[in-house]
């Protein structure tokens, strides 16, 4: 009976369990971004994009050109004369020829590395980013606004694939008779060169870029984690075998 | 004449009985063999709990090790801190593996260390006369938790800099002393390079030595007086012919063939989180921690990593600033007390009566309860929340004496219940 001690505490504290619920999150909800590593044409798309849009002002400074060919499938070559912008050899790191100091001067606040904006930020945050701009006049320096993101400095630079979109608000009543204007949706008041569902992929594989370059290494790290775990599995049964058998005589 | 040397240092050696004996007879090897690994005879109920403590000594091992190779590439300046991190995870070889292995080693080691406290809890272990096993114990946790925190600045990030902002202007709370004590803490007026110097040389020198001190201490006081068991019985009580507890087996061969699973285990769950979710959810790394630390910008939400949190949440269910810190610090030396509390006549769980299984129960929710409270925003709702099981936390040790001494508890047996 009191062995059991144990599981009736285990069972007493599932009981508390839905008490943890957690209320927070953020003012605009995040779309699930569907990025996926493993793809590696998406990542390719990925590279393409944010090379010829991105990478204007933000570095990706813990990221080597080597390791990108790496990571995209592609011989150093390719990445030379196709991804690589700046910087001279393939073991350079991918900045940005922008001096720090002028780009504050111009936009208020230096454009951030994106090495590591995936792991700080998550994915969803990223792909709802690239997403959520519109036109905004009150935006004096770049017309556009965000609504992840609200008042930022970074101009709408995809516009020309997105096109220009607005954001529409409804009224809404609350209980005490009070009225308030709502965000509703975005609707596309000047299309752009690429479908929406294209602009989507775009985004997703901007994002599935990032999300690599945030680790690197992290399809090697799962390949080697069930390599490891098997191993360990092998290892527990003679373990177990070995400790049954010594332990037989203890009576 | 060589000829002659060479004969006589052979025969030297012959005397000696070879390397082996020449070492035994030089240092105490097989006294201390005999004393603390074969010759040490352990209670054989042990259940699975008791493989904690092990696991606890392979967790510092790993900290230990990997701590060691990082050392080499970690450089522990504001200017370099953050890229040096992202320089190992990237260019070291294996860095990415040794990093994470001490990232998740940090809290696994708390995992293990709570549970191997709880089992004591359970078992009566703090009891008569293990007190001292107890007090060793619950410094190894202190030094612990400090070797974590100061560890946590290490990689300077955003969560890096702002908790160590918090936990150190804690002390600036303390009447007089406390600007001046804060100021000669951080060695500067706000945690800066100078701050990250120290937190590395003590993370790195002085607290593993005091954590290794400690440890030994821990089991020299274990092997004076012998294990416990899930019984709560004394082992010593009825010895063979041979002077050696019935109910006790060397401690090697069994435990440690016992404690070899158990190590395999521990290490699947540890490679699970390492090759397949190192951050856990933003719980053994936070995300925050990826930006790297702006002394300008303040996050939105601080919040210490998860093994503080219960304490954290003590910290800010009082209203005042000063309160606040003497009840954090008091929830932790309340543990020490704990071997003087409890005034029951048995040990085990298995015998003690409902009373002080239902001021477990109380006690455990309240601890799990404040570790989640102290992971959100203070908001109203969770304030409330958070002082009730503050009461709990503390009704748990200051009614101990009350509840431990009237509790109806039965009569344990006079031996081990154990079936093969």
């Amino acid at each position: 009976m009191a062995r059991r001690y144990p599981k009736v505490l285990l069972a007493a504290l599932l009981l508390t369990a839905p008490a943890l619920v957690s209320a927070a999150g953020p003012g605009v909800p995040l779309q699930s971004s569907g990025a996926d590593v493993s793809n590696q044409a998406s990542l390719q798309r990925g590279a393409r994009l944010y090379m010829n849009y991105c990478l204007g002002c933000h570095s990706l400074q813990y990221v080597r050109y080597n390791v990108l060919a790496d990571g995209l499938g592609l011989t150093d070559e390719q990445v030379a004369e196709n991804l690589r912008f700046t910087g001279d050899s393939p073991h350079d790191q991918i900045r940005i020829a922008m001096p720090a100091a002028d780009a504050a001067g111009w936009f208020g606040l230096a454009p951030p590395d994106l090495s590591l904006i995936a792991r700080s930020r998550g994915t969803d945050y990223i792909y709802t980013f690239l997403k959520s701009f519109y036109a905004d006049p009150s935006q004096r320096a770049t017309g556009a606004n965000n609504k992840v993101l609200a008042g930022t400095a970074m101009p709408h630079v995809l516009w020309e694939l997105q096109g220009v979109q607005e954001a529409v608000y409804r009224t809404e009543v609350a209980a005490d008779g009070s009225r308030r204007e709502v965000f509703d949706r975005f609707e596309l008041v000047q299309p752009g060169s690429m479908t929406p569902a294209e602009f989507d992929q775009a985004a997703r594989d901007i994002t599935t870029f990032l999300s690599w370059a945030g680790e690197p290494v992290q399809l090697q790290r799962q390949r080697l984690g069930v390599f490891v775990l098997m191993f360990l599995l092998v290892l527990f049964v003679f373990s177990w075998l070995y400790y049954k058998e010594l332990w037989k005589d203890v009576k | 004449m060589s000829k002659a040397k060479d004969t006589s240092k052979a025969s030297v050696g012959k005397e000696e009985g070879g390397l082996y004996n020449w070492f035994r007879k030089r240092f105490p090897w097989d006294q201390m063999m005999d004393e603390h690994v074969t010759g040490y005879y352990a209670p054989k109920n042990f259940n699975w709990f008791y493989v904690f403590g092990s696991l606890a000594l392979l967790a510092l091992i790993i900290q230990i090790v990997t701590g060691i190779w990082l050392t080499m590439s970690y450089k522990p300046s504001a200017e370099e801190a953050f890229s040096s991190v992202e320089y190992i995870m990237r260019d070291v070889e294996w860095g990415w593996l040794l990093r994470y292995m001490h990232s998740t080693g940090a809290s696994m080691f708390f995992i293990v260390v709570y549970i191997h406290m709880f089992r004591a809890l359970l078992y009566g272990s703090y009891q008569k006369p293990r007190e001292l096993i107890w007090i060793f114990g619950m410094l190894i946790y202190l030094a612990m938790s400090a070797e974590a925190f100061f560890g946590y600045l290490l990689p300077w990030g955003q969560m890096s800099y702002w908790g160590a902002q918090v936990i150190v202007s804690l002390f600036g709370a303390l009447p007089v002393i406390g600007e001046p004590l804060v100021e000669w803490i951080r060695g500067d007026f706000f945690i800066s390079d100078v701050t990250l110097n120290r937190f590395f040389a003590l993370h790195v020198i002085a607290l593993p030595l005091v954590l290794l001190g400690l440890v030994v201490a821990h089991i020299l006081a274990l092997h004076e007086v012998g294990s416990n068991n899930p019984d709560g019985v004394e082992i010593k009580k009825y010895k063979g012919p041979d002077g050696k507890p019935l109910d006790g087996i060397p401690f090697h061969p069994y435990h440690t063939t016992k404690d070899v699973p158990a190590w395999v285990v521990f290490s699947m769950v540890f490679a699970a989180i390492v090759f397949f979710a190192p951050e856990m959810g933003g719980f053994f790394l936070e995300h925050a921690n990826f930006e790297p630390a702006d002394p300008l910008k303040t996050p939105e939400h601080i919040a210490p990593v998860w093994y503080f949190t219960p304490f954290y949440a003590i910290l800010r269910a009082v209203p005042d600033k000063l309160g606040g810190v003497l009840a954090m610090g008091a929830a932790m030396f309340v543990l020490f007390l704990l071997p003087w509390l409890d005034r029951s006549p048995v040990r085990s769980i298995r015998y003690k009566g409902p009373l002080f299984k239902i001021a477990l129960t109380v006690f455990v929710i309240s601890f799990v309860m404040l570790g989640w409270l102290g992971l959100q925003p203070a908001t109203t709702t969770y304030t409330i929340l958070a002082r009730v099981f503050t009461i709990l936390y503390f009704a748990f040790f200051i009614l101990m004496p009350i509840y431990s001494k009237i509790d109806k508890t039965k009569t344990p047996p006079d031996r081990i219940t154990y079936h093969g």
